[in-house]
């Protein structure tokens, strides 16, 4: 009898001891809690911490709503309600339990400031190190980074040796750096931070190591000892080069970017100009009729067919080659035709049906913007840990652009129709007498050409804002491409095209955007005047009559 | 340097439509200040202010396409970026009118233009030096277009560039100049241009009588723009132009530095154009980076072209026929402007190679003209037929 | 380019060293692989008449171009009279040093009245300032009007170039390299697209020339080349084959083989 009597008690006891613990628990939460609503900015802050370290669940939810000024202190008993909106009313409840309140007389926000903001935020982020989603834990360690609170290291670690993702693992090593740069007393753990750090090259690890550097107005460094400000500084300009190199990388990628836009802008003209000698001055407007057919498509989706939004494209992109190419034809057959062998002639006349088509878009569309989406699988980007940030849409451009060459070398080279736009282009006497109907094939090659222009249009609503200025935006570069690259020749008109985008890209960030296109046109300009005939120039007789 | 025998065959030489021209000019130029400065506002023949200055401004376009008319219809150059020229003339005359303001301008600083003041800029830069003189200011209206016509075409012309390959890069300069002086930067302005003009010479831009003086002037520079060119193009150098525009090499092989006498027609051509804008600014009131669109340079050639091209009194005419027709659509119906505009190229390129000029003409050429265009258009569909 | 007059030559018998009008040595020039000139080496004395013959693509025309600066040869050496360096100079020049051409295809300015065609190719100063103020003088005008009568052109002076008829156009092409009064005419295809009559008058009037002008007549035409009674080259694929009278010529086999037959 003793003995059940003592397990009895055991039991007993331990259950008391327990809710006991458990009361304690909550009663140290709650009294933490209601630390919050003091009145000192210091004392709140002690009291996140002492909540932090609690490592309670629920004390996330508090603090979220600490943050967002959702937090509430009833005047009469101290206690601290949670504010929450439900159906547009605002309900308070019990931070722990979710339970509602019924009292809300007299209810004072809590209030924090810029300092406690920073803290909250590192906090809650750094609580969140645990999270199941490994894109939330990465970005609870990239806050840490940026709060760099002390305390914050413990959790870390113990939140990195557990860790099993490896891109994860780094954020966390990131941020681990940066406290122990910062809080560290010893400066041989200072200069392991940095070079810790030193595999991070972004720029805001660049600004912490450069803050080490400064001055402080009192003319002593930031950072006292030498070695460690040696080591920052060394880590410093291996991440600048670093950091210039990827930059340049990036103006790499968008000069391939605008370069492949210009190709396909200036595909078309390239191929009526080598065939028939017509330079086009509406070619622009083929391409923004592509860019309105996008437009119409996407509409008509939108309203009927919602679930076909993501491959709108895939049908915008005959739609707009039809579109243009129809119209492209609609011009020869009324306008060019007459003015066959008069270059300057077709030059003003193309011009007018630009006006005109300019005209006619503005009065049905009107003049403003329209909006072109982006599929989903366009959206996005692929973003490397050197601040590299190559874009989906860009990325499909430039994919979209060289298949659309290939396309079209096939279609010249292996196809009827191509080798009898090549013996025009080269030798038009001599192909009519040949029995080629040489004004069909100019009819079809300025369809062809302007069915390009539309699909290029798909391409630019993409990137671009669809307007009816639009074609003017690209009509001078499409001729520069042209003229640069020389004509006849499709492989001339890719290498302009990535050559002017590439050079134009690598100038902006020196020059400013408006700058870099002047240089790009003089560039240009006195290219010509040592070769008149572009890059990749035919050559011999029949050409030069 | 005019000898008698000299005068006497080029007076009599100039074309119908010149003498016309000069005559109309002569008349114009004492019948418009007279009605409107001497004939009370009531009476029905009084001619409005605003109309004076309307017709100045026409007559400077006209002078302009007379410019282009030189070089194209008698050279072939088809430049597209005239207005780059006319536009840099403008813009030294408007740095002489912006110099002229001195302290009545908004922050009333008696060196510094408003736009300098708001820019925070403590000193003129170099090259707004000397605007305040009147005759540096007139220099420059010739020097500034003529260099970069020079230097331009220089560097074209040499490296034999022809045809469409020149006119596209001509449009290539002016937009890269209209990007340039867009840019507040620049010290011309930027997008807002010099305006808010003064005086002019001490007189009073607003006033009734510096406008009709503007307006003789623009009438006698027009009429000394035609008369220049007619000069030109009547004499052999005129003749050696017309072989270039037909046969470039022909003219090389006979031993005509022909890039020398491009550059010789297309510079005279750049500071004509210049003077034009220089008489423009004064009586639009303004003068901004939006002339050096090529838009506007290549509205110029639909008038030269509409008018007639090859006869310099058709480019004026044209000139003055499409900005009448363009002030009264775009008060009346804007949004007709543009199709008319664009119509107008492509119907006059297709039925009216030689303009209204060559439609009056009695040449014995049998593609224009009204029987001209019938007999083309039967042509055409006996072409079909068969 | 100063002074009304260009440069004459020296008279040709005024130096008692041989001096070809025209040398050339090594030429060649290749278009994208094909080979339009190869090494192709020969020389015309001053005064001499010469014609050139050769199967189509022998390179008489690209021979042509070289010579007045319309192509540069990739190699080779190219000499007038003994002193210039044509291949340095561009067409004008060359043209101003007194080498005239005459085309295949006959170029005249078409918007010209024969009168002004004749006036344009005058021998005079080219310069921009010289031709502003230019008055023709009455020996100009007298001039011209031998030529024209020389062409038998005179009753269409006033007529545009552009209305002629192909055989008339060449006749004033013709006249304008009389007129221009060069010391090395080059003349493509004389008698193309003319009649029998026609042609003959073309050889007496070359024939006339010759005597004291330095000629060199590229031509299909071997009834033509023979009323010519000059030395002759033929060029085969770029270099010279066979040269001397039109007899020895005709009569040399790989001649034959390549270009005769008949």
């Amino acid at each position: 009898m003793c003995a059940v009597l003592r397990i009895i008690v055991c039991v007993f006891a331990a259950a008391l001891a327990s809710s006991a613990a458990a009361q304690n628990d909550e009663t140290t939460l709650a009294k933490l809690i209601r630390d919050l609503g003091q009145k000192s900015f210091a004392k709140k802050s002690e009291a996140i911490d002492a909540l932090v370290s609690t490592g309670d669940r629920r004390v996330v939810t508090v603090l979220e709503a600490m943050l967002a000024r959702n937090l509430f202190r009833r005047k009469a008993d101290g206690a601290i309600l949670l504010k929450f909106d439900k159906d547009g009313k605002a309900v308070f409840q019990d931070p722990l339990n979710q339970a509602a309140v019924a009292d809300t007389k007299k209810l004072k926000k809590v209030r924090i400031n810029n300092k406690l903001r920073k803290k909250l935020r590192g906090v809650i982020g750094s609580l969140s190190l645990q999270d199941k989603d490994p894109a939330k834990r990465v970005s609870a360690a990239d806050a840490v980074f940026k709060s760099r609170v002390k305390g914050m290291s413990g959790p870390l670690q113990a939140a990195l040796d557990t860790e099993p993702d490896d891109a994860v693992r780094d954020r966390m090593r990131r941020a681990l750096g940066a406290i122990q740069l910062v809080h560290s007393s010893n400066p041989d753990s200072r200069i392991a931070a940095i070079n810790t750090l030193g595999d991070f090259i972004d720029p805001d690890v660049r600004s912490l190591l450069n803050s080490l550097l400064v001055k402080k107005s009192d003319g002593v460094f930031a950072e006292p000892a030498k070695r460690v400000r040696d080591a920052a500084a060394e880590v410093l300009h291996a991440a600048e080069r670093s950091a210039a190199f990827w930059d340049a990388v990036q103006n790499l990628f968008q000069g391939i970017s605008l370069g492949s836009v210009l190709l396909l802008a200036a595909i078309g003209l390239a191929i009526t100009f080598g065939v028939m000698g017509v330079i086009n001055m509406a070619h622009g407007e083929m391409v923004m009729l592509g860019a309105y057919t996008t437009f119409v498509v996407q509409e008509i989706i939108r309203t009927h067919a919602p679930y076909l939004f993501d491959v709108s494209l895939f049908i915008a992109i005959p739609s707009a080659f039809l579109v243009a190419g129809l119209v492209g034809v609609a011009i020869e057959r009324s306008v060019i035709q007459f003015l066959y062998g008069r270059a300057l002639e077709t030059l003003l006349a193309t011009w007018g049906i630009s006006l005109v088509l300019q005209q006619f878009v503005r009065s049905v569309f009107g003049p403003t913007n329209r909006e072109v989406g982006t599929p989903s699988w366009m959206q996005g980007a692929i973003q490397t840990a050197e601040g590299l940030t190559l874009t989906y849409n860009r990325i499909a451009i430039i994919i979209f652009s060289l298949v659309v060459l290939g396309v079209l070398l096939l279609v010249l080279r292996k196809t009827w129709f191509g080798l009898q736009m090549r013996a025009v282009t080269q030798n038009r006497s001599m192909s009519s007498a040949m029995g080629i109907r040489t004004g069909w094939v100019d009819a079809m090659t300025f369809g062809l050409g302007s069915g390009i222009a539309g699909i290029a249009g798909v391409a630019l609503s993409q990137i671009d804002n669809v307007s009816p200025n639009l074609g003017q935006t690209y009509i001078i570069d499409s001729f520069l491409v042209v003229v640069f690259g020389g004509v006849g020749n499709l492989l001339g008109t890719l290498v302009g095209a990535l050559s002017l985008g590439v050079f134009n890209k690598f100038l902006e960030p020196y020059a400013g955007a408006v700058l870099a296109k002047i240089l790009v046109l003089v560039v240009v300009i006195l290219f010509i005047q040592r070769r008149p005939r572009g890059l990749f120039a035919l050559k011999g007789r029949a050409v030069e009559n | 340097m005019m000898r008698r025998g000299f005068v006497l065959p080029y007076l009599t030489g100039t074309p119908l439509g010149g003498r016309i021209l000069i005559g109309v000019l002569v008349l114009l130029a004492v019948l418009v200040p007279a009605l409107n400065l001497a004939v009370s506002p009531d009476s029905m023949l009084h001619v409005p202010t605003y109309v004076v200055a309307l017709a100045g401004k026409y007559l400077c376009f006209a002078l302009l396409a007379i410019s282009v008319d030189l070089i194209w219809g008698y050279c072939g150059i088809l430049s597209l970026g005239h207005g780059a020229f006319f536009s840099l003339g403008g813009y030294a005359m408007g740095m002489y009118l912006m110099r002229q303001i001195g302290d009545r301008s908004v922050y009333k600083d008696p060196v510094l233009p408003d736009f300098m003041v708001f820019l925070n800029w403590k000193e003129l830069p170099w090259y707004w030096s000397g605007f305040d003189v009147f005759p540096f200011a007139m220099l420059m209206v010739l020097l500034a277009p003529g260099l970069l016509a020079l230097v331009f075409g220089f560097f074209a012309f040499r490296s034999r560039v022809t045809g469409v390959y020149l006119s596209i890069i001509t449009q290539a300069m002016t937009f890269a100049l209209m990007l340039a002086f867009f840019r507040n930067d620049m010290g011309f302005g930027g997008n807002n241009g010099l305006t808010d003009f003064k005086d002019l010479l001490g007189f009073n831009l607003q006033s009734d009588a510096t406008r009709a003086g503007l307006f003789i002037a623009s009438a006698l520079a027009l009429a000394a723009g035609y008369l220049l060119s007619l000069f030109i193009v009547k004499s052999k150098l005129g003749r050696v132009l017309v072989a270039i525009r037909d046969a470039e090499s022909r003219a090389r092989f006979l031993g005509y530095r022909v890039e020398y006498y491009k550059l010789f027609v297309f510079t005279v051509s750049a500071m004509m154009a210049g003077v034009a804008g220089a008489l423009y600014v004064p009586q639009v009131g303004i003068i901004n980076p939006s002339e050096f669109s090529p838009a506007n340079s290549i509205e110029i050639v639909v008038w030269v072209a509409l008018g007639g091209r090859g006869t310099l009194h058709g480019a004026a005419l044209g000139a003055v026929l499409v900005n009448f027709a363009k002030s009264y659509l775009t008060g009346a119906a804007p949004e007709y402007w543009l199709y008319f505009l664009g119509a107008l190229f492509i119907l006059v390129t297709i039925f009216l190679p030689k303009g209204i000029a060559g439609l009056i003409s009695r040449a014995p050429d049998s593609r224009i003209g009204i029987t001209g265009i019938g007999r083309r258009l039967s042509q055409f569909f006996a072409r079909r037929a068969l | 380019m100063s002074g009304i007059q260009r440069a004459r030559p020296k008279p040709v018998n005024a130096d008692s060293k041989f001096e070809p009008i025209l040398y050339l040595d090594g030429v060649s020039v290749s278009f994208d692989g094909f080979k339009a000139l190869n090494a192709l080496s020969f020389y015309v004395e001053p005064g001499e008449l010469r014609a050139i013959i050769g199967p189509n693509g022998a390179g008489k025309t690209t021979m042509m171009d070289v010579i007045t600066g319309k192509t540069r040869p990739d190699q080779g050496t190219v000499l007038f009279r003994g002193d210039f360096d044509l291949t340095k100079m561009d067409e004008a020049a060359i043209a101003n040093l007194g080498i005239g051409r005459k085309f295949q295809k006959p170029t005249v300015f078409e918007s010209h009245t024969v009168f002004e065609n004749l006036e344009l190719a005058l021998a005079g100063s080219r310069s921009a300032r010289a031709s502003l103020f230019f008055r023709l003088k009455k020996i100009q005008a007298d001039r011209i009007g031998s030529v024209l009568e020389t062409i038998a052109l005179m009753h269409l002076r006033d007529i545009q170039a552009g209305a002629l008829s192909h055989g008339q156009k060449q006749w004033l092409e013709i006249g304008m390299l009389l007129i221009q009064d060069p010391d090395l005419l080059l003349v493509d295809e004389p008698a193309a697209g003319m009649t029998d009559a026609e042609t003959e008058q073309t050889a007496v009037l070359l024939k006339d020339i010759a005597t004291n002008h330095s000629l060199v007549v590229v031509e299909h035409d071997m009834e033509f080349v023979k009323s010519l009674e000059s030395k002759v080259t033929v060029l085969h694929e770029g270099s010279v084959l066979a040269e001397g009278s039109l007899d020895t010529v005709q009569n040399d086999e790989r001649v034959i083989e390549v270009y005769l037959g008949r």
